[in-house]
């Protein structure tokens, strides 16, 4: 079977656009990992109907429902618990789900896959008991779990803050927070004027701030982060006010941000971009999503971060692109006129250049006998000393250290080594590559790899 | 390490799984990384240096989660819902065939 | 002149040579390319084989046979000068045959290495005496047994390089990343070398630049004649051991990954692709049924680095006297020997007899022949 569209990712983007581009009668397929829709931000918003955990949640995960029910009865196909590990030109897509690997064709691909936590090593990390933010509240959105004992939360961004007020209000106890972000410097304050076009979001903001203050857990500009213990998280050390601080701890929720997850348009050689703002390499797109290669799209925080309702305009534009592209709609941009979607688009993106700016990426140089590369287990030190007198190429890095080379390729250490190579070389960190990606994009087996279904199409 | 708010008497387990060769409570929503954290010494021991790691991303980018789980091991335990009577084992090291 | 000896290519062969000429205390300068530039000294299985090699051309044999033999003295002493591992071992090697058709093949092709050489290093050995030297697997059922080549042996061929550049600059010789070259042109008492930063000139010069060497030295009438072999692999997760042998499609590294491998295709990019993963993959659960549940993590390919008969290229110009190539398919192999005898025959201007088989010069007699 031929589909028109695949979408990959029924999150906010995935969803939108797959409601759209079934009302035109395209044969649509969207697959995802997850067991149920939502991406992250609406994680489990089927299951979480009623009780404490919606409550906690909060409004922004209860504009998901609908969403996720028009997309249920929309008619295009979904495969959930199901991985993509290769797509390759034409489109051809290699799903792997029960442990069965087969191969779908589509004329058109669309993926939709999100963002993942800016990962930035520190000491301890790796400790079990050390996890993101998202995890925690991934966590609290499928399971309506929370952490137990001496709880820190150490970041910068909106998403620790949220976590902070939802767990609270489900009656966690947060020992402390650390704020990492830098002091708020006078360009953040100059973008305020655009922001006001979103005045909800802001006054979230502040408000969860407040909530934290109030109980003298909120422990501004902390530096320095190390997690400790052994074999598991213990205590963690930071520095603030000038002082070094230690303290107990049983679970540390980190979080610096998101950035795209690009491993896919990278492994499809799409041309990629530096966003300055972020410090992270997100597809290139035209103004329907449309990367550069023919066909394939990208919608949502994967073409770079905006947020859930962004991401769900963009699938609507990508939806109109795709149309276009397919050949089914001649008018895609007085359509798009219509819909006033650019419009929508801007207020959407309203507050972006103010957090972009209050939540700059952090610039710390990594210590030496800090893990970089989880998988592999391999630290700044042994980076650098293997790169010395060599090119900034992380992919002779890799070859040099196996960094990169474990099961996540890549994608909890490329940023490290990107970093560090630049400070080692005194380059900006966007004039130092990413690693090469190969497939496969999840490690599907040996045995799934010999049996692929409709095998003998391929040629 | 994380408890779930359902985790009360008056809401009971919706099944039982065995980790570990033993008989344990989980909730519908769970996932076989949740029960990581929540039953000691289910987490995977690295292939490289044998350190103890416990789930960190918990949306399938960090491969933390890897268990065994009915028999496949490097299952990414966060992608795998749990069922009832579904057997997870702690991932050893380097693993065997 | 900015160095005694200027040789293009930081790759296993350049990298080699460079090291056995810095040993030879010569002033040596290595020109690397781009960070993008084809690299088949990162792309490779770490095989240090010699079976099967040079079965219709007998000075490869004779030249891949010593190279072996001096390889464990070759490694210990550039690790002795840098420090730092390099995982090797000897254990002799395994090429697998499913099917009794394959097993003939084998043998033949094996007993025409042997024809020329005299020297047996290599035999067909039984499933049971395969089972033997495999006790921790299980083989599948169509293995009817293998040629054995004690001989045989696998580095990593990563450290391999990484050392190879170590002791270059630890023996005083100078590698230039980064630093793609444009240009050879003969001037008197040598060449000047036009690259993207600046001009370098040497009184010799060795090309050792896989597919770019003939753009180099083509328009100086050295003319080396290559094409590209794309061999792609898959590499399984960290495994417990179970292949202690390594064979030239299968091998566990030092590390637990098993690596599986090898195509054969006739193309110019070193793109992978699903049908060649599944093939592979396919192949290798019919030698070893158990890795069907081993996870993929990634796979890769790399262009093999072809002369017409697959054996190297040695060449030196005959209008200018100075001037060298060297290309092969089994730098690896082949580092022993190019760190020693080519690297010090190089270093005196003038290929010494030992080399005369390896001329670019042989595929002209075929020509006319």
């Amino acid at each position: 079977m031929i589909y028109d569209v695949v979408i990959v990712g029924a999150g906010p983007a995935g969803m939108s656009a797959a409601v759209k581009l079934s009302q035109r009668g395209l044969a649509v397929l969207v697959v995802d990992e997850q067991p149920t829709p939502g991406g992250q931000i609406w994680r489990g918003i089927e299951r979480n109907t009623t009780g404490p955990v919606l409550r906690a949640l909060g409004r922004d995960y209860e504009r998901g429902r609908a969403l996720a029910a028009s997309f249920r009865s929309c008619g295009a196909e979904y495969a959930p618990n199901t991985q993509v590990w290769q797509i390759e030109e034409g489109w051809s897509l290699y799903l792997s789900s029960n442990g069965k690997s087969r191969r779908i064709i589509a004329r058109a691909v669309l993926l939709a896959n999100g963002a993942q936590e800016r990962p930035v090593p520190f000491q301890g990390w790796t400790l079990p008991g050390v996890m993101t933010v998202g995890a925690a509240q991934i966590l609290l959105k499928s399971g309506g779990m929370l952490p137990q004992g001496q709880v820190w939360i150490a970041g910068a961004g909106p998403l620790p803050l949220l976590y902070a007020t939802q767990a609270l209000n489900l009656g966690a106890t947060i020992t402390g927070y650390l704020d990492t972000s830098p002091p708020l410097r006078l360009k953040a304050l100059s973008k305020l004027p655009g922001a006001w076009r979103d005045i909800a979001g802001l006054a979230k903001g502040f408000r969860w701030l407040r909530e934290l203050e109030k109980d003298g857990r909120l422990i501004r500009r902390a530096s320095g982060l190390m997690a400790q213990g052994d074999g598991k998280l213990q205590d963690i050390e930071w520095q603030s006010g000038g002082v070094r601080h230690k303290a107990k701890a049983d679970v540390l929720l980190v979080h610096e941000g998101v950035v795209p997850r690009i491993h896919e348009t990278l492994a499809l050689g799409c041309a990629h971009a530096w966003n300055s703002d972020q410090n992270y390499l997100a597809p290139e797109l035209d103004r329907w999503g449309e990367t550069s290669r023919v066909g394939l799209f990208v919608a949502g925080d994967a073409g770079g971060i905006g947020g859930w309702a962004a991401a769900t305009i963009a699938g609507e534009i990508a939806a109109l692109g795709i149309a276009g592209r397919l050949g089914v709609a001649a008018n895609i941009d007085s359509l798009r006129q219509e819909a006033r979607l650019d419009n929508r688009r801007k207020r959407a993106l309203a507050l972006r250049p103010f957090l972009n700016a209050l939540y700059s990426p952090p610039g710390t140089t990594i210590p030496d006998d800090v893990i970089v590369c989880r998988c592999e287990e391999v630290t700044a030190g042994k980076i650098r000393d293997a790169t010395r007198g060599m090119a900034p190429d992380p992919n002779a890095v890799k070859a040099a250290t196996r960094c990169g080379m474990g099961p996540c390729q890549g994608r909890q250490c490329g940023y490290s080594v990107q970093a560090i190579l630049a400070e080692q070389h005194g380059i900006p960190a966007c004039d130092v590559s990413f690693f090469n990606i190969r497939p496969p994009l999840k490690p599907v087996t040996i045995g799934e790899l010999a049996s692929i279904e409709n095998a003998e199409e391929i040629a | 390490m994380f408890k779930s708010v359902l985790d009360v008497p008056a809401n009971a387990p919706d099944m039982t799984v065995v980790v570990n060769g033993v008989d344990t409570p989980a909730w519908n929503g769970e996932t076989v990384a949740s029960l990581l954290l929540r039953v000691p010494d289910a987490g995977r021991l690295t292939p490289v240096s044998g350190a103890s790691r416990l789930p960190y991303c918990q949306m399938g980018v960090c491969f933390d989660c890897l268990a065994v789980v009915d028999g496949v091991a490097s299952t990414q335990g966060c992608l795998t819902p749990v069922v009832p009577g579904m057997h997870i084992d702690r991932q050893h090291g380097r693993r065997e065939l | 002149m900015d160095a005694d000896i200027i040789v293009i290519g930081a790759g296993v062969v350049g990298a080699a040579l460079a090291y056995g000429m810095a040993k030879q205390h010569h002033r040596v300068l290595v020109l690397d390319g781009a960070d993008r530039d084809l690299r088949a000294a990162r792309a490779n299985f770490g095989l240090v084989w010699v079976q099967g090699k040079g079965a219709d051309t007998p000075a490869y044999t004779v030249l891949t046979r010593e190279s072996s033999d001096r390889w464990p003295s070759f490694l210990t002493d550039l690790t002795d000068l840098v420090e730092a591992k390099v995982d090797y071992s000897r254990r002799g090697g395994l090429t697998f045959c499913l099917g009794e058709a394959e097993y003939t093949k084998r043998a033949a092709l094996i007993a025409r290495t042997h024809n020329y050489g005299g020297d047996t290093d290599t035999e067909m050995i039984d499933r049971a005496a395969l089972e033997h030297l495999l006790p921790a697997v299980k083989l599948g059922e169509e293995v009817v047994g293998a040629s054995f080549c004690e001989r045989d042996g696998v580095v990593n061929p990563l450290q391999l390089l990484a050392a190879l550049h170590r002791a270059v600059a630890l023996l005083g010789g100078k590698i230039m990343f980064r630093n793609p070259v444009n240009k050879i042109s003969p001037i008197s008492g040598g060449f000047r070398i036009s690259t993207s930063q600046g001009e370098f000139h040497a009184p010799r010069v060795v090309v050792a630049a896989g597919f770019l060497t003939p753009t180099l030295t083509n328009p100086l009438g050295l003319i080396i004649p290559l094409r590209s072999e794309r061999g792609q692999l898959l590499v399984t997760e960290r495994l417990a051991p179970i292949l202690p042998i390594p064979a030239s499609g299968l091998r566990q590294s030092f590390e637990g990954t098993v690596m599986i491998g090898v195509t054969h295709e006739t193309v110019q990019d070193t793109a992978v692709s699903v049908s060649s993963a599944a093939k592979l993959a396919k192949r290798a659960v019919r030698i070893v049924p158990a890795l069907a549940s081993a996870r993929l993590v990634r796979q890769w390919g790399g262009l093999r680095v072809i002369p017409p008969d697959r054996a190297p290229i040695y060449a030196e110009s005959a209008d200018y006297p100075g001037l060298f190539a060297a290309v092969c398919h089994s730098g690896v192999t082949l580092a022993a020997a190019h760190a020693t005898s080519l690297a010090s025959t190089m270093a005196t201007g003038r290929l010494s007899e030992e080399f005369a088989a390896f001329s670019n010069r042989r595929f002209d007699v075929q020509k006319c022949a």
